[in-house]
């Protein structure tokens, strides 16, 4: 049975010797490799669960009258595309079931590249020959964020039109060409021509899935190419040579197992844990706002930059230049993806250092990137952080416009303050374990 | 009892076991290092199996259940409990019934000196004939570019890019009346302090950035003062207002963005009291007509809407 198949195959496809070495593929074994998997499994059920979603989604923001079991609403104008989406939450079926767990896995997909990111950068996983992997990996990060930001944004329920009222705020605000632009986008002034919601949706189904996953194709590609980086864990784990579990048998369950499992906790968040309840939100009208509306959490970084920022728009004469939400909502994420895209060739230039390296760094090993690291995740968690500050005051009463001044100086001073502190653990650390390692009897 | 059994297995065996003598393979070494059995696991496997698709049952049965409270709970736990069960399957193969290895693999040479230098040669050598490479390279990186913003110029459909004057664009003129939700006129002395209210215009579009207003009345100075309900900083709905219910610590009243907290000032012709807003909140200059409601008395103070490159502040 198994030979007949392997033949049948082979025979037709040459693929054998290829299939053999991809079989006993060594993959180094340590739980924080499996992070960047768990978001290969996210985009999977993603991709599984929007596509059931399409054949329920209607993308017009043509006006209709809401007729359906959600009585609150019944009678209401609405919008096409918010009525199918009550429609489909409500009488679809497992509708709500998929819709809800799209949801989540988004929420969980964007965690995980984000964690996945973080180990990669702590432990020099980055450097060459793997520094385009890592790039390609920034450039999924961020069309992750325009992907889940359209995603919500298509639902047309208050929070997606808030949140698209201030992204075209944000497209306006770029210096010079922002008003042109935000017109092209929205094919009009806000809230946009009947051609604005086609457009969303033809890029969030088709044009930045298809985006993803290229990037994440090639990825994959040189990441197989170059072989995973492995920990110096024994004698045997060095820079010419990988050790671990190979494919097949070893890898496969646990790999196979992970994908079950993550779609496990997604499907049961989806069908036992609410999320983005849009008939509670009602509606967008341009004239409508909520107070409390929080974003999914991975825009909450934008939101914080755009709250932080002190009231002012650069100005010559009495004509606007550089309108404020420039620098929250374009400055700062771009600000953000320079530093990540130019680390690893800005490291390799200040550290002199040239060569491939397949085994990585404790993040105790290099304090000088730790600590920068540190001190960079700080700035921008805190900003992050100020982005709730609303919700902060109202459940630990403390107040917003104190939080703000806080925020501002936090945001200044505290990442110079992790960077110290930071790298004299770092240090501290090897010492302690050089000290343990030659003290007699050890 | 038994002779039954033996005949059972016999006419199995021959049914499907005729087919062809296996050929004898040489003897290859083994190239997956053996294990011993492990009989327990394979029985926890089985269960789980079992479990997994008795929970898949289930999701189907939930899904034919037309009466079912809860359906997407229920929908999502079976489903949950299954991809669970597999899952966990998995690890205890993974953990018990597949052999450890760890094997050792070189890494990928680091790079391939000798190709790369046929591959220069090949691009060198290819463009022999050329006697004039530079400007051939020159005039073709020409024609690619021009032929690259030709495909792009169609992007100028998507939308009236240079036509800025409909940024600015609102229904508001002198004797239009302010209506509410309903689309009622709003009596003047409807308009009670401490209290916030959206106007739209008469008979115009309400989805626009430049039709709704947020109407409240000022105990000082006294009277009533109508904005615009956009923000200035990122265009959503002005929809707070800050009321002093405390006067001796409270604030002046405000009005408040909820996305942003931009706060402005109604007493103070929209003046930015807090937050990012850069520039204030135009004002509606508002009339008292004949019937005793309000209507528009002429054009706003400012530009609507968020800010652009090239628009005036004031």
């Amino acid at each position: 049975m198994i030979r007949g198949l392997v033949r049948f195959v082979d025979q037709r496809s040459g693929g054998a010797p290829f299939v053999r070495k991809a079989l006993r593929y060594v993959f180094p074994d340590h739980w924080s490799f499996l992070l960047g998997e768990v978001a290969l499994y996210c985009f999977m059920l993603l991709v599984a669960t929007g596509v059931y979603l399409t054949l329920f989604f209607d993308d017009s923001r043509s006006a209709t009258t809401y007729h359906g079991p959600y009585e609150p609403l019944d009678g209401a104008t609405v919008s096409r595309a918010y009525a199918s989406v009550l429609h489909l939450s409500f009488q679809v079926k497992a509708g709500l079931l998929m819709r809800q767990t799209h949801h989540w896995a988004a929420n969980l997909f964007i965690a995980a590249i984000v964690l996945h990111m973080l180990r990669v950068f702590f432990t020099g996983a980055f450097r060459k020959p793997r520094d385009l992997i890592y790039l390609l990996g920034l450039g999924m990060l961020f069309s992750a964020f325009l992907e889940g930001y359209l995603g919500y944004s298509l639902v047309d329920d208050l929070l997606s039109g808030m949140g698209l009222a201030i992204g075209y705020s944000v497209a306006m605000s770029i210096p010079v060409v922002g008003a042109y632009l935000a017109m092209l986008i929205w094919g009009g002034p806000f809230p946009g021509s009947a051609d604005f919601w086609p457009r969303m949706y033809i890029a969030h189904v088709l044009i930045l899935p298809l985006v993803i996953a290229t990037l994440l194709a090639l990825h994959l590609t040189l990441v197989a190419a170059r072989h995973h980086t492995q920990f110096r864990e024994s004698p045997r784990t060095t820079e010419r040579q990988v050790v671990g579990v190979p494919t097949f048998p070893g890898q496969a369950p646990r790999s196979i197992g992970l994908m079950l499992a993550v779609f496990a906790v997604l499907f049961l968040l989806g069908g036992l844990v609410q999320i983005n309840p849009v008939w509670l939100w009602g509606p967008y009208h341009v004239g409508d706002a909520t107070n409390g509306a929080q974003p999914d959490w991975y825009l909450g970084w934008l939101i914080g930059g755009l709250r932080l920022m002190p009231g002012f728009d650069v100005t010559i004469g009495h004509y606007t230049l550089i309108p404020n939400p420039f620098w929250g909502g374009v400055a700062f994420p771009l600000a953000v993806l320079l530093v990540l895209a130019l680390w690893p060739w800005a490291e390799r230039k200040v550290a002199g250092d040239d060569a491939f390296h397949n085994l990585l760094e404790r993040p105790r090993d290099n304090p000088w990137r730790t600590a920068l690291g540190a001190a960079f995740v700080t700035w921008v968690f805190l900003i992050f952080v100020s982005g709730s500050g609303d919700r902060i005051d109202v459940w630990l009463g403390i107040d917003y416009v104190a939080q703000v001044w806080v925020y501002r100086i936090a945001a200044l001073v505290l990442p110079v303050a992790v960077f110290f502190v930071t790298r004299r653990v770092c240090r501290e650390l090897v010492a302690w374990e050089v000290l343990r390692r030659d003290m007699p009897g050890s | 009892m038994t002779r039954v059994k033996d005949f059972l297995i016999a006419a199995v065996v021959l049914a499907f076991g005729r087919r062809r003598p296996s050929r004898a393979r040489p003897a290859a070494p083994r190239v997956v290092s053996a294990g011993t059995p492990d009989r327990r696991a394979e029985n926890v496997v089985l269960g789980l199996f079992a479990a997994a698709a008795l929970c898949a049952a289930a999701f189907i049965a939930f899904y034919a259940l037309d009466r079912l409270g809860s359906q997407t709970q229920w929908l999502g736990l079976a489903r949950g409990l299954s991809f669970a069960l597999l899952a966990v399957a998995c690890m205890v193969i993974a953990r018990r019934l597949v052999v450890a290895e760890e094997n050792a693999h070189p890494y990928p040479e680091p790079e391939h000196p000798d190709e790369q230098q046929t591959i220069e040669q090949i691009v060198e050598e290819s463009g022999s004939r050329f006697t004039r490479r530079k400007l051939i390279v020159l005039a073709g990186s020409g024609a690619v570019g021009t032929l690259g913003l030709a495909a792009l110029t169609p992007a100028a459909s998507l939308g009236p890019a240079l036509d800025t004057e409909q940024l600015d664009r609102t229904p508001w003129r002198r004797g239009r009346r302010l209506v509410d939700d309903a689309g009622q006129p709003i009596a003047a002395a409807d308009i009670e302090e401490e209290s916030f209210y959206t106007a739209y215009p008469e008979g115009a579009s309400r989805e626009l950035l430049g039709s709704p207003l947020v109407v409240v009345r000022l105990p000082k100075p006294r009277g009533i003062v109508a904005f615009s309900k956009i923000c200035t900083h990122a265009g959503c709905a002005v929809s707070l207002y800050r009321k002093p219910t405390f006067a001796q610590t409270e604030p002046r009243p405000a009005l408040v963005c909820p996305c942003h907290y931009s706060t402005f000032d109604p007493a103070d012709g929209g003046k930015v009291l807090f937050g990012p807003a850069g520039r204030p909140l135009p004002q509606l200059p508002l009339f008292v007509d004949g019937d005793g409601n309000l209507r528009a008395a002429g054009g706003f103070t400012g530009r609507i809407g968020p800010s652009w490159s090239g628009v005036r502040q004031r």
